[in-house]
């Protein structure tokens, strides 16, 4: 545990979380959405639980992606609030 | 929606390419589950992510060819039977549910035969896992099959 590193990947997982929060595009929020898992992933990896990070990477970051953009492509792509 | 082949070389290529080390790498997680990280959840989503990725590179209209929505739901009640038989068959020769030791495999014994119970586990919750994962992608996309 190197306080810095965790810090760091806090920061940029808020930030990720609330890009994905607050963007209209739908695409973009669906990929700052697979970032914010990635780091959440890091994150885990960083805290000791290799396993939990290798179900937060490949299911977070590599299917649920993939089933959002294919329910992205059924509906329009922009949000409207 | 997706019927058509994607119309660019350099993704057919690629795909066709990552698909088969994708797999291998699965199998290598399942097999590999009880030593270190990974397991049967992860190895499973691992193998629906390379048809998932075949079936967007192909096409539905190829892709079903070679893997039929109906092969992954033969899958995945095949893996949740095995994970059942594999629970419930210590059952009748005198062991708890899911003791491994009693399962009737004669010629392991012992701490053997408790880690082949959590490899055939494994495997089990793969397939159940790999068969839901291209089940939900195949009725999310709603092609008929």
């Amino acid at each position: 545990m190197i306080w810095q590193v965790d810090f760091w990947l806090l920061v940029i997982l808020i930030i990720t979380a609330l890009v994905a929060l607050s963007v209209h595009d739908l695409l973009a929020a669906v990929v700052a959405l697979a970032a914010y898992s990635f780091f959440v992933a890091l994150l885990f990896s960083q805290a000791g639980a290799i396993d939990v990070a290798f179900v937060e990477a490949t299911l977070g970051a590599g299917i649920s992606g993939v089933l959002f953009i294919v329910v992205l492509l059924l509906t329009r792509r922009r949000s409207e609030d | 929606m997706i019927k058509q082949h994607y119309q660019s070389i350099v993704i057919q290529t690629v795909c066709s390419l990552l698909i088969p080390f994708i797999q291998l790498f699965a199998l290598y997680v399942i097999i590999h589950g009880h030593y270190g990280p990974g397991g049967g959840f992860q190895g499973g989503v691992l193998l629906a992510v390379s048809i998932i990725l075949q079936r967007l590179y192909l096409g539905s209209k190829i892709s079903y060819r070679k893997f039929s929505p109906k092969m992954a739901l033969a899958f995945g009640a095949i893996g949740m039977l095995i994970f059942g038989f594999a629970g419930v068959v210590p059952l009748a020769f005198g062991g708890a549910f899911l003791d491994y030791e009693n399962l009737p495999i004669f010629w392991v014994h012992g701490a053997e035969l408790r880690a082949l119970g959590i490899l055939i586990v494994e495997i089990g919750i793969g397939l159940a896992v790999f068969g839901t994962l291209v089940l939900i992608f195949d009725s999310l996309v709603g092609e008929r099959w």
